[in-house]
């Protein structure tokens, strides 16, 4: 059968062949307000003004004014759609030696950390053989291994592991703090409520952005109010839109990654914060991770902040095999686990979010700098998958990329992709974050033959510096992800498999939800504080809301083709239910609900086929989604 | 074409959605990680500014000026956003903007701002703001204000203003019964407190945006310290409105149908 592709929305000229943009012109564009670009930022007004206010570089685009530097947000305000961590904060404290957690709210010096591995309370658990033989010995062992509440905690955390030293922040309060401190020495004006749409290529460069257009339909054609997305033109263009952000791709696309590099690993990341009942005895700054349950491949995540808050949340990773992945459901039941729910049981929600994570790190890093633009962040490959630690790594490859346009500024050299190269990616490959990512490359490839070769894998890499790792090929989802009737054979029969996708077909909803009861998943006792639906959490938690006037950022390629999808794992998978069965079961798309965490672009189970690299989902740059800035 | 001087009188509440806890805080009661809420600019005084500034653009020469008072950091992430909206210069108030300050207080506060703009003339001024708050709901504050400035010209629950070829302003506001009074008032100044207005949302706009931040920065950097509080009331008991969540989300529902389901709702419970 021959590919029907519908023609992919060009945002370039979104609407209109070629509408009469505004034009702007900046010395620096930023795309994206998240740890790098706050690194960046945070850096850079330090460099081009005086300790007294006065301009220490002058503005090469408007002569006599101080270096004009924009960045420019996605979301509808700074600091929503980021996420709660525990991180050893080594860039972020160089950056600000006299820091104070107590300045930030939600942050807290991390006090004791602890891994927990759970059992499986309720016996759907898919756990190989091995390791249910293991939890046999445990249990029977239970009174020497002080076995409670159907956990073990284990005896030592690695030192590659530990954050020692570091702070649980809440990342939303975190940058909004940044964003404060940035702005309030004039240096930069960040805006939020302004997805980037478009890198301008041009001459083998990049020559600024292009903001999406508003006033626009669903499909991008012009609408009530239209406004085309302006262009900022600046001689550097500063990339730090994150592991799903449309201008990444972009350049990606355009001029290609380095040999042998892929972005195969990621994974999905989601999370509670809650307001701790008054029996919860957890200390500020506890951080506890979980691993056994709900999936032997999930792991699971407990960071106290201050004043009885904790955010909790599990990561379900691109190698566990199930096409029927629902994070939201997995979450509910590792938060009922007795061990879990023992600390927050009479807790309330408050906040609830969702993002995707690369996971490749260093092995998923794009060209890092060309004409005119240089890549920071997760998106350019700064995560260590070893340590499980992305923030700061973030924060400092802006710190570093700032250092070197400071450089080429006061030497009045042009952003040149020669210039970059040495300013801004030979200070990357002599920095920590550079070498930490080297041990950290081939830490999980254990993970692609199971969780055991995975755990093992992860043991030897990181406690021989890298040298030693269990061998596996990361592969794209075209490859990896089952078909329903293989995920659940034994378990479910095909017959009652399709007979469970036809009825959720018919009701608009995902099926995960019956697949997972039929394999033996209880049903969730819900409750209206912790344990509410899903829609509850978007509405409650996320306070999801898109507004009218842009266009739908996720976009079908071959809508024709998600017909003969086996897994619909763009559904499935759906961190706000914001995918869902439409016509004839093909996905169809409620931007109203979407999150934005950009799992149905990794998660495509069909290969492209003009890129085998790629699904067939654009993600393009949207506005709207997650209204929290306690995540 | 008269050139009117708009001021607008406007602060901040948390975002839609937010869940609002009330506590006792050393200051009496307020919100429960009130500053940690995300922000925007209260609905009601959102309408006024975006008529404010649509009045503007029609009458060249006119020039809007907002006088806000809430916390100076919310403040400032506030106008990020509303920045890109409409073009006004910001004057800023640092002080409370929860909803358990007396009102005459917060409108000493806004009158006092708004006497000490420089140049303001008071035959072309016009004074907008909030018919209602969304964080205060006395409907008070900018009659309050109207009266400390002398102001005598008054309308509440505005929806429309147009000027006459005489130069005088027709005014529509809301009465009961779903219909609207028409007045007609010769000329400034007069003191509209909004309702919901007519006019959409403007869309973000990036050069409006920097233009606004060539004021708003100095004036934030500027915020005068204020002091609005409650002193001498008693608030004999603060709660949110009891809530029973039932959520369902449907598109594209004939209007007749949501209302049978929200009756049978209502029975049922």
């Amino acid at each position: 059968m021959g590919h029907s592709p519908r023609n992919a929305r060009n945002h370039a000229v979104s609407g209109s062949e070629n509408p009469e943009r505004p034009q702007m012109e900046a010395d620096i564009v930023c795309v994206g307000f998240g740890p790098a670009s706050g690194g960046f930022l945070t850096t850079l007004a330090r460099g081009i003004l005086n300790p007294d206010g006065s301009t220490a570089i002058e503005s090469g685009v408007a002569p006599g004014m101080p270096l004009q530097v924009m960045c420019y947000e996605r979301a509808d305000d700074l600091g929503f759609g980021v996420s709660g961590v525990v991180t050893r904060a080594r860039g972020i404290r160089e950056s600000f030696p006299e820091l104070d957690s107590a300045e930030i709210p939600m942050a807290a010096p991390v006090a004791s950390e602890k891994i927990l591995y759970l059992l499986d309370p309720v016996g759907a658990s898919r756990r190989p053989a091995l390791m249910r033989l293991a939890d046999v010995a445990i249990r029977a062992l239970g009174p020497v291994l002080r076995v409670k509440d159907d956990a073990m905690e284990l005896p030592w955390t690695p030192d590659f592991l530990e954050k020692h030293g570091g702070l649980v922040l809440s990342m939303g309060q975190f940058t909004q703090w940044v964003a404060q401190q940035v702005m309030g020495t004039g240096a930069a004006q960040i805006w939020p409520g302004s997805p980037v749409g478009e890198a301008i290529i041009e001459d083998d460069g990049v020559a600024g952005i292009r903001l999406v257009d508003q006033g626009v339909a669903k499909d991008g054609k012009p609408s009530d109010g239209f406004m085309p997305g302006m262009e900022v033109r600046a001689p550097l263009t500063v990339v730090a839109d994150g592991p799903v952000g449309p201008i990444g791709q972009q350049l990606d696309r355009a001029f290609g990654i380095p040999e042998g590099h892929h972005t195969h690993d990621w994974a999905l990341g989601m999370k509670f914060v809650v307001d701790l009942p008054e029996t919860c005895d957890l200390e500020p700054g506890t951080v506890l991770h979980t691993l056994g349950y709900p999936e032997p491949e999930i792991f699971g995540f407990f960071y106290v902040h201050p004043n009885r808050v904790a955010s909790m949340g599990i990561f379900v990773p691109s190698w566990f095999d199930s096409p029927a992945r629902t994070a939201y459901r997995y979450l509910q039941h590792w938060m009922l686990h007795p061990a879990i729910w023992r600390q927050v049981k009479g807790g309330h929600l408050r906040s609830w979010g969702a993002k995707t994570l690369q996971e490749s790190g260093r092995r998923g890093e794009p060209r890092l700098a060309g004409n005119g633009f240089a890549r920071i962040g997760e998106g350019s490959g700064s995560t260590n998958v070893l340590t499980n630690s992305g923030v700061d790594e973030a924060w400092t490859t802006g710190v570093i990329l700032a250092e070197g346009v400071l450089e080429l500024l006061k030497n009045k050299q042009p952003f040149t992709a020669e210039n970059l190269e040495s300013a801004y990616v030979a200070r990357r490959r002599g920095s920590w974050v550079d070498k930490d990512g080297r041990i950290a490359e081939r830490g999980r490839d254990g993970f692609q033959r199971g969780i055991i070769p995975g755990m093992i894998g992860m043991m030897l890499a990181g406690l021989t510096k890298g040298l030693v790792a269990m061998p596996g090929k990361p592969m794209p989802p075209h490859q990896r992800v089952k078909t329903l009737e293989e995920y659940y054979r034994g378990r479910i029969a095909p017959d009652e498999i399709r007979a469970i996708r036809k009825e959720s077909d018919a009701k608009g909803i995902s099926a995960h939800a019956a697949l997972m009861e039929r394999a033996g998943w209880p049903q969730i006792p819900f409750d209206g504080e912790l344990l509410v639906s899903h829609q509850d959490a978007l509405l409650i938690g996320g306070k999801v809301q898109a507004p009218a006037g842009y266009a739908d950022h996720v976009e079908f390629l071959y809508p024709s083709d998600c017909g003969t999808c086996d897994s619909k794992i763009c559904i499935e998978m759906c961190s706000g239910q914001a995918i869902y069965p439409g016509e004839n079961g093909l996905p169809a798309f409620d931007r109203e609900k979407c999150v934005h965490c950009g799992a149905c672009l990794w998660n495509c189970a069909s290969a492209n086929p003009d890129d085998p690299e790629r699904g067939r989902i654009n993600f393009h740059a949207g506005a709207g989604g997650l209204h929290s800035a306690e995540n | 074409m008269p050139e009117y001087q708009i001021v607008v009188c406007g602060s901040i509440v948390p975002d839609p959605l937010q869940t609002l806890e009330p506590i006792s805080g050393p200051a009496g009661p307020a919100l429960k990680n009130e500053m940690m809420l995300p922000a925007w600019l209260d609905p009601w005084a959102g309408h006024a500014l975006f008529e404010a500034a649509n009045l503007a653009s029609k009458n060249p020469g006119s020039k809007v000026w907002l006088v806000a008072l809430g916390p100076k950091a919310k403040l400032q992430q506030v106008m990020m956003t509303l920045a890109q909206k409409v073009p006004f210069e910001l004057v800023a108030l640092d002080g409370p903007a929860g909803g358990f300050t007396d009102a005459s207080e917060t409108a000493a506060a806004l009158a006092e701002a708004i006497q000490a703009i420089p140049g303001l003339d008071r035959s072309r001024m016009l004074v907008f703001g909030g018919w209602e708050s969304a964080s205060r709901g006395t409907g008070t504050t900018m009659q309050i204000v109207g009266e400390i400035l002398g102001i005598t010209d008054q309308f509440q629950g505005v929806d429309e203003i147009k000027i006459e070829a005489s130069g005088a302003l027709r005014i529509l506001e809301r009465i009961e019964g779903g219909r609207h009074q028409v007045s007609l008032c010769d000329a400034p100044p007069a003191l509209l407190g909004w309702a919901t207005g007519n006019l959409p949302e403007p869309r973000n706009n990036p050069q409006v945006g920097m233009a606004n931040m060539r004021t708003i920065m100095p004036a934030l950097q500027k915020a005068k310290p204020t002091k609005v509080g409650a002193d001498g009331l008693t608030f004999s008991s603060v709660a949110v409105p009891k809530q029973a969540r039932d959520t369902k989300i449907v598109k594209d529902l004939p209007a007749d149908q949501i209302a049978a389901e929200i009756v049978e709702w209502i029975t049922n419970k």
